[in-house]
């Protein structure tokens, strides 16, 4: 295989931060080739390199043999380099036609330049065919899931005649059977010849789809796997250098059962279906099921802010009543909800008063704050939970995804805390943070916390749990038991199969 | 105050200059009418600047001035009632109209601007239509206590100023010490999180539009009697868009969250200070709003530019 892409000595220097020293990487023609590295390890600063939006100091970029520069985004378009980032790049408004040809309509009518809609169409068709998709050109995308969105993304690389897909962590949002779906598309467009710069942090889908695995590490190479040594093991201790044993911990178990009680709960989503549970101190019970079984929906139910129509919570024996979320921080109940920067931080305000949201009353007087309080209340917290930031002050905008989710967590751990719920905890989270937060989340279950876990990582909610729920289209499919814990006996619960 | 800085500097400059190039700019009566114009427009600033730190807006506040005024004129001169009577009424009767945006824009989720847009239009037809389109006023007569409130002073300070000033440090305390100051900050930034973290954003944000409407109602007294006569179809105009310039100019972002009471009493400052540099400098007085759009609109810019170069350095 000759080398389509290949980038050399690649050094960039942000101030004061060495982003990539020395990094190089070449993919080959039909290549998928994975990316992984911890957050900050330099992934996203060389792909935007490779897309012209930053420009190296150093270092060649050689596409098709070719030395080639690339200073803007169109130029890394014309040399046939598609990419598809984390958050999808449509206009929501405009149909699939429209947005596949979007900056590059074929026109009529001379200098009106009125859009010739019949071309539009005809291509498209021509390229979600190729794609094996059953999309009409003339849906608007927000009528479409953004697994298909994605595809649309796809076919509109192929439509710009790309002979390099960079897809940037392009399963985050989506169910199992959509991510089957594009890992599938991309082993099919490898096999037409078209190269891919995949990068994820989840190692099984890297497994399942990569060629070749190259490791970033502090912005330098850390090395590479090919196709027969790409292992889970090996790819994590490429990534934080080291061996990686304790990622999971296990507990000292149950402590007191039926802490927490909810019976007979019917969510604003799901009125048709009652779900019921029960989890003790002590216990991490893990939620496990397809995208849009209604998981987050039956925690921001027990959290209040979206208040269920029926059920009843009961807490240590004592039965709450929920209407708001503040019902629930009352009561000890917490939510670390899914989407940390649009529910779990205001993230233009800072590490303080982001920890003293909920707890506020705590650090004031006559409704004044106290601000030395205050401050004594967020600094306790950051060192409790080795959160790295310069300072309280810093605005949260500004920390690593990892001690975000640690700020929202001390949030909750300066009130105390009973029962929390955790939704997706380690999304977009790199793998020495999570170990952190999977210990955290024990040592609050030893210390006699009632914890609710809701992952789509099915390596996460095995690891990390004591007993799981199973969720399937808004009820709860079954309960599994650590020795009954496997991949399959989840999935055959997650899409509705009785277990074997 | 780091970033109030830049604003301060402009009021100082344009002080210095309009000083420098005429003398009666420091003279003792034109300093005392500025600081009583500057206490009537800066108190109700104050409450346009908190629904704006709220991420909302509202466009009818000059209206309600007309709306109020006349009927305060009616109920003192042609219903007779007793003057502390019809003062309390006039700001409560302002505040429900403030409690009928906020539940609005709050529970019923309307836009802010929609909402007091149809308020600007609804109240000032109103206004017009009591009055019968009359210009109704308060005679030259009786009422000292609230004349005493609007042209009166405690020595060489003019009366309306001392209470911005009143107005001002509670507001200071209410919005950069208090619980409920932060949570308007937070909701204005982000109303979600705010939800999820247990505040009550919706009550925290029509609060706001209840709060500003209070303020609103004691400069629309204030207004009245200043200006002695009201005539409806005029009175108060345009007034919404100087508090919101005010808002502005003093660092708040029509985006939400963003703002301090000084800088919105020193926003106001310069607004006064540009209309009496027109008078003063023989600036033809059409030119008058054509001053203003410009220096509001430097000042914005200018502070774009500083904000973008600091961000650009913190990364």
């Amino acid at each position: 295989m000759s080398a389509l892409l290949e980038l050399k000595h690649i050094t960039k220097r942000f101030p004061g931060v060495l982003a990539l020293d020395d990094v190089s990487l070449s993919v080959g023609s039909g290549e998928v080739v994975a990316v992984i590295g911890e957050n900050g390890a330099g992934k996203s600063t060389l792909m935007k390199i490779l897309g012209g939006v930053h420009q190296a100091d150093a270092g060649e970029i050689w596409f098709d043999g070719q030395p080639v520069a690339i200073r803007q985004v169109a130029n890394a378009l014309a040399l046939g380099i598609g990419f598809m980032h984390q958050e999808l790049n449509v206009l929501d408004n405009l149909g699939v036609a429209a947005n596949m040809f979007l900056g590059r309509e074929p026109t009529w009518g001379g200098r009106l330049q009125l859009i010739d809609r019949k071309q539009i169409v005809r291509d498209s068709e021509q390229y979600l065919r190729r794609l094996g998709l059953d999309l009409s050109p003339h849906t608007p995308l927000s009528e479409l899931s953004l697994a298909q969105q994605q595809m649309v993304e796809i076919a509109r690389a192929l439509s710009q005649h790309a002979r390099l897909l960079v897809m940037d962590e392009p399963t985050s949002s989506l169910t199992l059977s959509e991510t089957e779906r594009l890992l599938a598309t991309v082993r099919d467009l490898s096999k037409d010849g078209v190269s891919v710069i995949y990068i994820s942090h989840r190692l099984g889908e890297i497994e399942s789809c990569a060629d070749r695995v190259v490791a970033l590490r502090d912005g330098r190479n850390a090395g590479e796997l090919s196709c027969g040594e790409v292992s889970h093991d090996r790819m994590v201790s490429l990534m934080i250098g080291r061996k990686l044993e304790d990622l999971y911990v296990h507990g000292t178990g149950a402590q007191q059962p039926r802490y927490l009680e909810v019976l007979g709960m019917r969510t604003r989503y799901r009125p048709q279906h009652e779900i019921s549970f029960d989890v003790a101190r002590g216990e991490i019970l893990g939620f496990a099921g397809l995208v849009g079984a209604g998981r987050s929906e039956l925690a921001q139910a027990i959290f209040g802010v979206d208040a269920p129509l029926e059920g009843k919570v009961r807490l240590d024996g004592r039965e709450l009543s929920i209407h708001s979320a503040r019902d629930a921080i009352d009561a000890g109940i917490f939510l670390a909800p899914e989407d940390r920067r649009r529910t779990g931080l205001v993230v233009e305000m800072s590490v303080r008063e982001n920890i003293t949201m909920a707890g506020l009353k705590q650090c004031s007087a006559w409704s004044l704050i106290r601000f030395d309080r205050e401050a004594e209340v967020a600094r306790q917290q950051v060192q409790a939970l080795r959160v790295k930031t310069p300072s309280v002050e810093t605005t949260a905008m500004n920390l690593s995804g990892g001690n975000q989710q640690k700020v929202v967590l001390a949030k909750w751990l300066s009130l105390e805390p009973k029962v929390i719920i955790f939704d997706e905890p380690t999304r977009g989270i790199d793998v020495g943070a999570k170990a952190e937060i999977y210990r955290l989340m024990r040592d609050l279950a030893d210390r006699g916390v009632a914890i609710m876990m809701i992952s789509s990582e099915m390596e996460e909610v095995i690891g990390v749990s004591d007993r799981i729920a199973v969720m399937c289209e808004g009820d709860i499919a079954g309960f599994l038991n650590r020795e009954e814990f496997s991949e399959q006996a989840i999935m055959n619960l997650a899409v509705g199969r009785k277990a074997a | 105050m780091k970033k109030e800085l830049g604003i301060t500097i402009l009021l100082v400059v344009l002080c210095a200059m309009t000083a420098f190039l005429n003398h009666r700019f420091l003279g003792a009566a034109n300093l005392t009418n500025m600081a009583r114009l500057i206490g009537m427009y800066g108190i109700f600033s104050i409450g346009l600047g908190l629904i704006i730190i709220t991420g909302g807006i509202d466009l009818s506040v000059g209206s309600v001035f007309a709306l109020q005024g006349v009927l305060l004129a009616m109920a003192l001169r042609e219903w007779n009632w007793y003057w502390p009577v019809a003062v309390v009424a006039s700001i409560a009767g302002v505040m429900l109209l403030g409690l009928f945006h906020g539940v609005m824009v709050a529970k019923v989720r309307m836009q802010p601007f929609i909402v007091t847009l149809c308020g600007l239009l609804f109240y000032r037809g109103l206004a017009r239509f009591v009055a019968n389109d009359e210009t109704k006023g308060f005679g030259s007569e009786g009422f000292g206590m609230l004349r005493q409130l609007a042209s009166g002073s405690i020595g060489p300070i003019p009366m309306p100023f001392a209470i911005l000033m009143v107005v001002a440090v509670v507001s200071y305390v209410a919005l950069h010490r208090s619980v409920y100051g932060r949570y308007l900050y937070a909701v204005g930034r982000n109303e979600e999180a705010a939800r999820f973290s247990g505040i009550n954003s919706r009550t925290i944000i029509a609060s706001a539009y209840v709060v500003s409407m209070a303020l609103t109602g004691v400069s629309g007294i204030l207004i009245a009697f200043y200006t002695n006569s009201i005539s409806p179809a005029t009175h108060g105009s345009f007034y919404e868009l100087y508090g919101i310039a005010a808002a502005v100019l003093g660092g708040c972002s029509l985006r939400g969250g963003e703002g301090s009471i000084l800088g919105i009493v020193i926003g106001t400052a310069l607004l006064q200070v540009l209309q009496n540099l027109v008078n003063l400098l023989g600036i033809p007085s059409a030119l008058n709003f054509s001053v203003m759009g410009a220096v509001i609109f430097f000042g914005v810019l200018v502070d774009q530019v500083l904000r973008e170069q600091r961000a650009r350095r913190v990364q």
